[in-house]
């Protein structure tokens, strides 16, 4: 039984995390998945959403990821996204904006939007924001 | 003879030069260095979704039909797209011209196919622009930042795009690989069709989307990613290449101003000679 396994965080510029953890929450395209160590061989679409892990010194850490690809395999966990960002680079203030304004061209769609665009912004927004928030709970 | 005047001028025009050129050596190395960092940064990435897509074309071979397989698929070379990574910029020895000249050669390797050209990097525009007559699209801004990931997305998405609905029967690309300070490799290599992957060990993946849908997003991905890294090995390859030419460019400098220095003083000193033999023959013929 291992007791930890090797999280790899990497978007196509950089290498964003690669580090031992205990236990992950990733956001696949179909709902998040719970990873602890020795976790089946998988492969997944990453989704849109707020990916946490914690390493064995009981440290928390958060990203929001946008799409991309997950793979387990042998205690190694590969999160290959198109597009991440650490909690603590993340501007609240700007990502609720995103989601206002995300939202507001949804509900009115003005002339030549993209609802579906717009969707993706939402999320994108959404998952930034909790991304932050879980980070800054786990500190208290 | 120059005179002393001529000489001290052109002393001083080529330490000028030889200023420019050690300014751009420095440049050029601080530049080097975060293109290699670039590099690294990208190749995990890379290797990932390389691994990732091997597996995922085995499990997708075995058995059903899938979108995306069409691009693993070999066709008759009737049209053949290419492109040309050259940089924006010249002053870096032999970077731009080696792959022009290589891109010239495989376009007459490949006489019996159409070569259509993608011109990546302004050298390589500003050459074939006139000389080539399939020429599909340039850019030539691209090198002058930072590489953008959305600039490979842009080239990807319009050559696969194109081979998909087979207005292209294959994709190579020809490049400066980089290599080490002193030498790049120049690349051809294929993008498309792709080369079927290595047989490796097949794990047995819970897939939560089927094999095929997966191959279907990540083979854009994959393609993305390999256009990128040509990229930025180019960037690397160039500020390399310049490097090593302005270092050449700023010993040469020295060595015309030691010879120059020399004839100066030469040419000083026959002058005192001259003037001293002068005075000496005008009080020998006073006496």
């Amino acid at each position: 039984m291992a007791e930890v396994f090797e999280i790899e965080i990497a978007t196509p510029q950089r290498l964003l995390a690669r580090e031992k953890a205990i236990r992950a929450q990733i956001p696949a395209e179909d709902g998040y998945i719970g990873v602890l160590p020795d976790h089946a061989s998988l492969l997944s679409e990453l989704g849109i959403g707020a990916m946490t892990y914690t390493t064995p010194g009981d440290h928390h850490f958060s990203l929001a990821v946008r799409g991309g690809f997950l793979e387990i395999h042998n205690n190694v966990v590969r999160v290959l996204t198109d597009f991440a960002e650490k909690a603590q680079e993340i501007d609240v203030r700007a990502a609720e904006k995103d989601l206002e304004h995300a939202q507001e061209a949804m509900i009115n769609p003005a002339l030549g939007i993209d609802i579906a665009a717009a969707l993706i912004a939402v999320r994108h927004s959404q998952a930034r924001i909790d991304a932050a928030r879980k980070a800054a709970n786990k500190e208290e | 003879m120059p005179s002393l005047i001529d000489l001290r001028r052109r002393i001083r025009s080529v330490k000028n030069t030889q200023q420019i050129t050690k300014a751009m050596k420095v440049v050029s190395a601080a530049k080097l260095r975060r293109a290699q960092d670039r590099v690294l940064a990208a190749r995990p990435y890379a290797q990932s979704i390389r691994r990732m897509l091997a597996n995922v074309i085995q499990a997708v071979g075995e058995g059903h039909e899938a979108e995306g397989l069409e691009f693993l698929v070999k066709r008759p070379e009737k049209r053949v797209q290419l492109l040309v990574v050259t940089a924006d910029r010249g002053l870096a020895g032999a970077f731009n011209s080696n792959v022009i000249r290589t891109a010239q050669k495989f376009i007459q390797d490949n006489s019996g196919a159409e070569v259509q050209l993608e011109l990546i990097g302004r050298k390589g525009r500003d050459f074939f622009r006139k000389r080539h007559r399939h020429i599909t699209g340039d850019y030539s801004t691209i090198f002058q930042k930072v590489v953008r990931y959305e600039d490979a997305l842009e080239i990807a998405q319009k050559v696969t795009e194109r081979f998909k609905k087979g207005e292209i029967d294959a994709v190579y690309i020809v490049l400066n690989n980089f290599k080490s300070l002193m030498a790049s490799r120049l690349v051809v290599s294929r993008l498309l069709p792709l080369e079927p992957p290595e047989k490796q060990e097949q794990i047995d993946y819970i897939y939560e989307q089927p094999p095929g849908v997966l191959l279907e997003r990540l083979l854009p991905r994959y393609i993305e990613a390999q256009i990128y890294r040509a990229l930025l090995e180019s960037a690397a390859a160039e500020h390399a290449a310049r490097m090593t030419a302005m270092e050449a460019a700023s010993s040469n400098a020295a060595e015309v101003i030691d010879s120059l220095t020399l004839k100066m003083n030469r040419v000083r000193q026959a002058s005192i000679t001259r003037e001293i033999i002068e005075i000496v023959s005008g009080a020998a013929a006073l006496d």
